[in-house]
């Protein structure tokens, strides 16, 4: 076992759990703190397979802006632990079977697939360079970049709409 | 090249059209011109007939197809008409008695009102057409729907006057009785196809085809034809609903109930002749039913006293001698009687018709009497006519009788006897009502006695050319011993009745004998005539019947029994499974089936919660199964 | 590291978030689920992108870089999203005064 797989592993058991609490915290605010830990880990595994712009975009995007933004709406509410929903049993039930099937489905659909043997590359690789990613994204990509731009305009004015005090 | 009977579809088609000109158009025609096209299409069908006859007589005989009717399979039945001997006979007759009987009804029916004048002749013109299918058809099955049309214009016609009930169930009885008997006839249609894969009579009456029935099959399929023929032609047991037919206009009676639709059943036979030779004992059915018949109904009609009744009776017992001699193997004897008995009976019931006429609508002869000072004409027809059924040497009865009462000698003299004893009783109940009716003094209201007059033209004319008939009718039959190959009838018709012949054999008896039984026959028919004569114009009838009379008076409750035995049963049955089944079964099953629909509809729209939470987790749901489709199950 | 492993991280976390999405009652969190989901989904592009880097890299430089590039475009689709949702959610909350996604049965009729 070299470095490489014990940071996998750990790295794995870290989004997993942090996964798990998100869905059975009581407390909102609890979950948006797990959910950020999940997504450090996950912005790890990018690391890990050396996609460093993807994991630092990550780590900025979703755990920095996202979540901030959920943080604020659940203050916004003040939403905690008293005032949260209660499921009842039964529903609880029935989404951990259907969920529980669907992973077990698509586990054995995929496990034995044409990719399997395949490695994906850890530790090194150009790709996940910022450069490399740069040239494609500027070159081959560049009209899905533009537009990029026009849906977060029309993203701006329909949240500021919808937001409007009447 | 075309032959030229091709055209024979003319006869049934102007039928046709009347019927359809006058049925459309009954709301906006005239009287006069309603019975102008009534009339004049038969008036056209007869013409064409007598051009038919003609070509026939001179050896031209021919099927015509038309076209295609049922074609399945193997199986092929086609819209043909046979134009032989046989059925130009009978086109004749239909079409001859029809246009006499049209004419009459223009003047015994002029007191309805011109909606349904048209109605009636529009009926009428229907009646004949059916008819002139069922003896033109050249197979079964065109047979057959010439059969159901014809019992279908009986009903039509028994009820013309739908207001009263009770004429209403007697359409109803009449047309109950037919179905029973078409369903036998149904059957042996099915056994034949099943058989031979054919219907048509030239393919089915090759020997060659003959050959491969077994004697059973011949046996099953000729009595179930004859078991449709006592329906249609009012033998025992199916024969209860002439008598009440009798609630139809007095036309009506003469026409569909004494000339043609009766007939049916005898020209059926006939034209199976080969068939029946081939079962001799369905020949002996026949020839014992039609007998037993002929006795029943003229025991019947000695104390009937409804005019109409009495010839109704007459009529079944008439019906009962042409079987006899179908079942002696006398075919010719029995369509000579078929021609003789249009004529006469048609006479007769005319006759009565005007008589019903001139008394106000008057059907009981105790009322009447001593009508032949009023009514000349109809008198001495109707005397004619009586002469003529009871067979007196001479008239047209009396030969086509003697025929067939020589051929049931050859077979029994068993049955001679017993046909000689009905011969007897038919002269007795015939010349009571005579004598009742015309003789003595007249027995009705003064009211009556003033409206008493010789019906018009139209009704006595059609009443003379009839009474002509009925005299020299009889002449094309001369039998052999009284004059060597006179017997232009059985000429005529002997390629119809060849095969026939060479099954059965010869029935002659030698030409003293046949003197013999002549003589014996008509010197006692001549005794009854004179007794009936003198006992009824001097003490008429007049009281109710008792003892024995009323037996016969009630028919011998043979009615009351199957009211009993069949009527009433089936009521019930019907009543029960109308309450019980119908009711409790089948309702409480469709409705059922909505209350179920209606609870599962209302369970599953439980469904739709609105509840966003549960469209996602059937989604997921969803999801999981198309995986598994698509990755598991898809080998 | 064999692809195997990173098919079932990610089948991993992408169920526990439908799980998530089924269980919950409240909106927001409901709504993270969601993007727990686009995360697995992620990682998984990545890790396919470095797999075909891998296998292609004599023929093709730059084999693998569609897979990042997409992931890029899953996290800006991914912002916009959350802006208008939480947008709608804040809307949602000023009307009935709650997040429970239970109350939101207008559709039923």
């Amino acid at each position: 076992m070299n470095i490489t797989q014990i940071l996998f592993w750990l790295l794995s058991v870290m989004a997993l759990f942090g996964a798990m609490m998100v869905i059975t915290s009581k407390n909102p605010v609890f979950s948006v703190l797990w959910l950020i830990l999940t997504f450090f880990a996950i912005s790890g595994h990018y690391i890990l397979l050396n996609a460093q712009f993807l994991a630092i975009v990550n780590i900025i995007v979703y755990a920095g802006a996202i979540m901030v933004l959920f943080l604020f709406v659940i203050m916004l509410m003040n939403l905690n632990k008293s005032v949260e929903p209660k499921s009842n049993r039964w529903v609880k039930f029935a989404g951990a079977v259907s969920g529980g099937c669907l992973l077990l489905v698509l586990v054995a659909a995929l496990r034995n697939t044409e990719v399997k043997g395949q490695v994906a590359q850890v530790n090194q690789g150009d790709i996940g360079l910022i450069k490399n990613l740069g040239n494609e994204l500027f070159t081959t990509y560049v009209v899905p970049f533009e537009i990029s731009s026009i849906l977060f305009l029309s993203a701006m004015v329909g949240a500021v709409v919808i937001g409007k005090k009447e | 090249m075309k032959n030229v009977l091709e055209l024979a579809y003319l006869v049934p088609l102007f039928p046709l059209l009347g019927f359809l000109v006058n049925g459309l158009g009954r709301k906006s025609l005239s009287k006069s011109l309603i019975g102008i096209i009534g009339s004049g299409s038969i008036l056209a069908s007869f013409i064409v007939s007598i051009w038919i006859f003609i070509q026939v007589k001179n050896g031209n005989t021919h099927t015509a197809e038309y076209f295609n009717f049922i074609s399945v399979g193997d199986l092929r039945i086609p819209f043909a008409f046979q134009i032989d001997q046989l059925s130009c006979i009978f086109l004749l007759i239909i079409t001859g008695v029809g246009f006499l009987i049209h004419v009459y009804s223009t003047s015994y029916m002029h007191d309805e009102k011109s909606e349904h004048f048209a109605r009636y002749f529009a009926y009428l013109n229907l009646f004949i057409f059916s008819m002139l299918l069922l003896v033109m058809g050249a197979n079964f099955v065109i047979m057959f729907i010439g059969w159901e049309g014809v019992g279908l214009c009986s009903y039509l016609l028994i009820g013309f006057w739908f207001k009263k009930t009770e004429y209403n169930k007697a359409a109803n009885k009449a047309f109950v009785m037919n179905r029973i008997g078409d369903l036998a006839f149904l059957i042996a249609i099915f056994w034949l196809i099943q058989r031979l894969g054919t219907v048509s009579y030239s393919e089915v009456f090759l020997t060659e085809n003959l050959r491969h029935l077994t004697q059973s099959d011949i046996t099953g399929i000729t009595l179930l034809l004859f078991i449709g023929a006592t329906g249609k032609s009012a033998q025992i047991p199916l024969y209860t609903w002439l008598p009440d037919a009798m609630a139809g206009p007095t036309p009506v009676s003469a026409l569909i109930h004494a000339a043609t639709m009766v007939t049916a059943g005898i020209y059926m036979i006939a034209r199976s002749n080969i068939l029946y030779s081939n079962s001799p004992l369905v020949l002996n059915i026949i020839s014992i039913i039609g007998l037993a018949t002929a006795l029943l109904a003229a025991t019947i009609a000695l104390k009937q006293n409804d005019i109409k009744k009495v010839l109704a009776y007459s009529t079944v017992s008439q019906l009962g001698y042409m079987f006899l001699a179908l079942g002696t193997g006398s075919y010719v004897a029995a369509v000579f009687h078929v021609m003789t008995h249009a004529f006469f009976k048609a006479l007769l019931f005319l006759g009565s018709g005007s008589v019903i006429h001139a008394m106000g609508g008057e059907q009981d002869i105790r009322k009447m009497g001593g009508l032949k000072k009023y009514m000349k004409i109809t008198n001495i027809t109707f005397l004619i006519g009586c002469i003529a059924i009871a067979g007196i040497p001479g008239f047209s009865g009396f030969f086509s009788k003697d025929e067939i009462l020589a051929g049931a000698f050859g077979k029994s003299p068993v049955f001679y006897i017993i046909g000689l004893f009905t011969a007897l009783l038919t002269a007795f109940y015939m010349f009571r009502l005579y004598a009742t009716t015309f003789n003595g003094k007249f027995r009705g209201t003064h009211d009556q006695e003033h409206h008493l007059h010789e019906s018009p033209m139209a009704i006595t004319g059609p009443l003379i050319i009839l009474a002509i008939l009925s005299i020299i009718g009889g002449y094309i039959g001369i039998p052999e011993y009284m004059a060597h190959g006179a017997h232009a009838l059985r000429d005529f018709l002997s390629p119809v009745f060849a095969g026939s012949y060479t099954v059965l054999g010869p029935n002659e008896l030698s030409h003293d004998k046949e003197w013999m039984l002549t003589g014996i026959s008509t010197v006692l028919i001549l005794i009854t005539v004179v007794y009936a004569w003198n006992r009824f114009t001097k003490k008429p009838e007049l009281g109710e019947a008792t003892g024995f009379g009323k037996v016969l008076a009630n028919k011998w409750y043979v009615d009351e029994l199957y009211d009993k035995v069949i009527v009433t049963p089936l009521n019930k049955f019907a009543g029960f499974l109308d309450s019980v089944i119908e009711r409790r079964l089948i309702d409480g099953v469709v409705n059922g089936v909505g209350r179920l629909v209606n609870y599962s509809s209302r369970q599953l729209r439980l469904l739709q919660s609105g509840q966003v939470g549960s469209y996602v987790l059937l989604m997921v749901l969803g999801m999981l199964v198309v995986f598994v489709l698509q990755f598991f199950l898809r080998k | 590291m064999p692809i195997n492993y990173y098919i079932f991280l990610s089948i991993a976390l992408f169920c526990i978030g439908i799980v998530g999405v089924l269980t919950r009652r409240n909106a927001i969190i409901i709504f993270m689920c969601i993007e727990l989901m686009l995360n697995a989904v992620n990682l998984l592009f990545v890790a396919f992108s470095k797999m075909h880097h891998l296998k292609m890299a004599t023929v093709n430089a730059s084999a693998g870089t569609e897979g990042q590039l997409f992931v890029f475009f899953i996290m800006v689709v991914a912002a916009a999203e959350v802006s208008v949702g939480l947008a709608i959610i804040v809307m949602m909350y000023r009307n009935i005064h709650s997040v429970d996604v239970n109350f939101l049965n207008r559709l039923k009729h």
